[in-house]
């Protein structure tokens, strides 16, 4: 019999306590398959952000440090210039590297820090309780946004992949959406990309991941996947926004 | 313009350099095996950020960065402690106060790392000369949460670099943050100064720090847990090593105490000014000494508590309006009594007008 899945190594036999239909256990598991498959466990630490994901530690079998709120990509900084061979990645929520961490984020960019970020939009503050944050949509309701995001007084939602992309320290971003099988597999090739310009000291590297938060967008898990695919990809477009091993696409 | 740079004092033949306190320093980190520095421009420490970015950024397997905030610079030094480098920051006033986050989670993931503070005149965006206005900022934790820092006091240039590499010791040693708490004064002013150890060729990298799991089991580095008794049980074994500190690292100066019938209490720079004015009276036949806590945070109470058996009035001496006072007074539980003299905003007193204060207060008491 032919063994072809399971679950990666890389991932702590712990059951997730993230809600239905939620796209973190989905990004985690994404994130460990790539490490298993490249090699990268023994030599790889984690920073996962405040917020839902903050129980990342205890679903990543790899060295794990948590962050001060949207500070991610400073610490990474601070252990990649103290240990190169390191392999490093932050895991962080819109309202950590669009709102609070914003210029952590660009900063780290900027100097072309060989760094990986999981960059996880659902639209929304999610542990605090559904608040509207950086890449909330116009119109959007959320519990700050009671009657709407209304881009007159709360501004439109920052796309922070096509912010970043021109940066000339960044080597890769891509955005991709938890919202069907197919993306999903496109959403691991991404996560993969990634890390492989890490391991080739390219520069600082994305993966914007666009991902359903049932609960506080107040739906069930498969009205939510049909949202992304529907609603938030208009906003926020999948696709390569930098990749500088590729001349057409390196900005 | 050329813009040279200050040159480094020969690591073999020269025994005493003069510097100034800021660059002491930075050289003094560099003996004690830094590895990483992250820093922000904010004056009065620009010359220990510049010292670094010549001489630590191209040693090998060493780090200067120029961070974009004092928020990053002290979440950078935080990366670089995880993974076993010895790392510091350096600041003034308003920027230490935007490095109280990072030192918070510094204390709380028992991370060692040493914060420069060259404090100036506040609050707010205050003014550029040297104060004492940090004192409660720094021995209370300065951040959020139930949590101490180990402070140091220096008053020389020559302290600043012993204190240094100090700092860097009992960091490592009791995985704790340690700020340095000097002023304006003390980082321009150039004194002599002796480097008491050589760089290391090789920095080291401390044990036990995250890695990598190698081919064993991951390892987390948090506080963050949803069960309250999880992190009171953190919170006790951070006392608990707060306690030991207490005992082990307390250290304070004195100077004439011996026969005094007034002492003066007062740290860094106002305690310089005060055995100016100390040396003064003594000429003139007053018993005046010094008590100077060394470390400000664990604070010598109980040296304090025995120095009063013997001398009844104190007058405490700071650069602000009064903070260490209220140590002076929980530590003497009303024993002895207590006067004051503060000068804040950044003024700095000459040793005349502490000495007019003090001779004031002698007659007064009817010392004479």
């Amino acid at each position: 019999m032919k063994l072809i899945y399971t679950r990666p190594e890389s991932l702590k036999k712990a059951a997730f306590h993230y809600c239905p239909g939620c796209g973190h256990s989905v990004a985690h598991r994404l994130v460990c398959e790539v490490i298993d498959e490249m090699e990268l466990r023994g030599r790889t630490i984690g920073i996962p952000p405040p917020g839902c994901s903050v129980f990342a530690y205890n679903y990543f079998d790899v060295d794990m440090a948590e962050s001060a709120h949207g500070r991610g990509a400073a610490v990474a900084t601070g252990i990649k210039r103290a240990c190169p061979g390191i392999i490093v990645f932050t895991y962080q929520g819109d309202g950590d590297l669009a709102g609070i961490g914003t210029a952590e984020t660009i900063h780290a960019a900027n100097r072309g820090e060989n760094i990986t970020t999981i960059f996880i939009n659902n639209a929304v503050y999610g542990m605090t309780g559904g608040q509207m944050a950086p890449t909330t949509l116009s119109g959007m309701k959320t519990t700050t946004t009671p009657y709407g995001r209304d881009p007159a007084t709360e501004g439109r939602p920052m796309r922070m992949s096509e912010m970043l992309a021109p940066l000339e320290g960044v080597a890769y971003i891509e955005r991709v959406a938890i919202s069907s099988p197919a993306n999903i597999r496109k959403a691991k090739k991404a996560i993969a990309r990634a890390f492989r310009m890490q391991i080739d000291n390219r520069g600082f590297s994305m993966v914007e991941i666009l991902s359903p938060c049932p609960t506080n967008w107040k739906m069930t898990p498969v009205q939510s996947w049909k949202w992304v695919e529907e609603e938030m990809t208009r906003v926020f477009p999948p696709g390569v926004y930098k990749d500088v091993t590729e001349p057409e696409n390196a900005g | 313009m050329r813009w040279s740079a200050p040159r480094l004092p020969s690591r073999s033949t020269v025994s005493k350099v003069l510097m100034d306190g800021n660059s002491a320093i930075a050289e003094a980190a560099i003996r004690a095996g830094l590895r990483c520095y992250f820093g922000y421009p904010i004056t009065p420490q620009n010359e220990l950020t510049e010292y670094m970015a010549m001489h630590l950024g191209r040693k090998k397997g060493c780090t200067f960065l120029q961070a974009e905030s004092e928020v990053a610079a002290i979440n950078m030094v935080y990366g670089a402690s995880l993974v076993g480098a010895r790392a510091m920051t350096s600041s003034s006033s308003p920027g230490i106060s935007l490095k109280q986050e990072g030192i918070s989670y510094l204390a709380a993931c028992e991370l060692p790392a040493v914060i420069v503070n060259m404090q100036r005149g506040g609050p707010g965006l205050g003014s550029i000369a040297a104060a004492q206005s940090d004192y409660f900022q720094a021995t209370r934790g300065g951040g959020h949460g139930d949590y101490r820092t180990i402070v140091l006091g220096p008053s020389s240039v020559q302290e600043l670099a012993d204190m240094t590499m100090r700092a860097f010791d009992l960091a490592d040693k009791y995985k704790i943050p340690v700020m340095i708490l000097g002023d304006g004064v003390l980082g321009q002013m150039k004194e002599p100064v002796e480097f008491k150890r050589e760089a290391p060729e090789i920095t080291p990298t401390r044990e036990g720090t995250l890695q990598g799991a190698g081919g064993g089991a991951s390892r987390i580095v948090k506080t963050f847990t949803s069960n309250p008794s999880e992190l009171e049980e953190i919170n006790w074994s951070l006392f608990r090593r707060y306690q030991l500190i207490k005992k082990n690292e307390t250290t304070w100066d004195t100077y004439m105490t011996d026969d005094a019938r007034l002492v003066v209490v007062a740290y860094g720079i106002a305690a310089r000014i005060a055995r100016g004015a100390i040396k003064s009276l003594r000429a003139k036949g007053l018993k005046v000494g010094l008590f100077r806590p060394v470390t400000l945070w664990p604070f010598p109470d109980e040296p304090l508590r025995e120095l009063v058996k013997n001398v009844r009035q104190l007058l405490v001496f700071e650069m602000n309006m009064g903070q260490m006072i209220e140590d002076v007074q929980l530590a003497l539980a009303g024993k002895g009594e207590v006067s004051f003299y503060g000068r804040p905003g950044g003024v700095i007193p000459a040793p005349d007008e502490v000495g007019r204060v003090m001779s004031r207060l002698y007659y007064q008491k009817g010392l004479k």
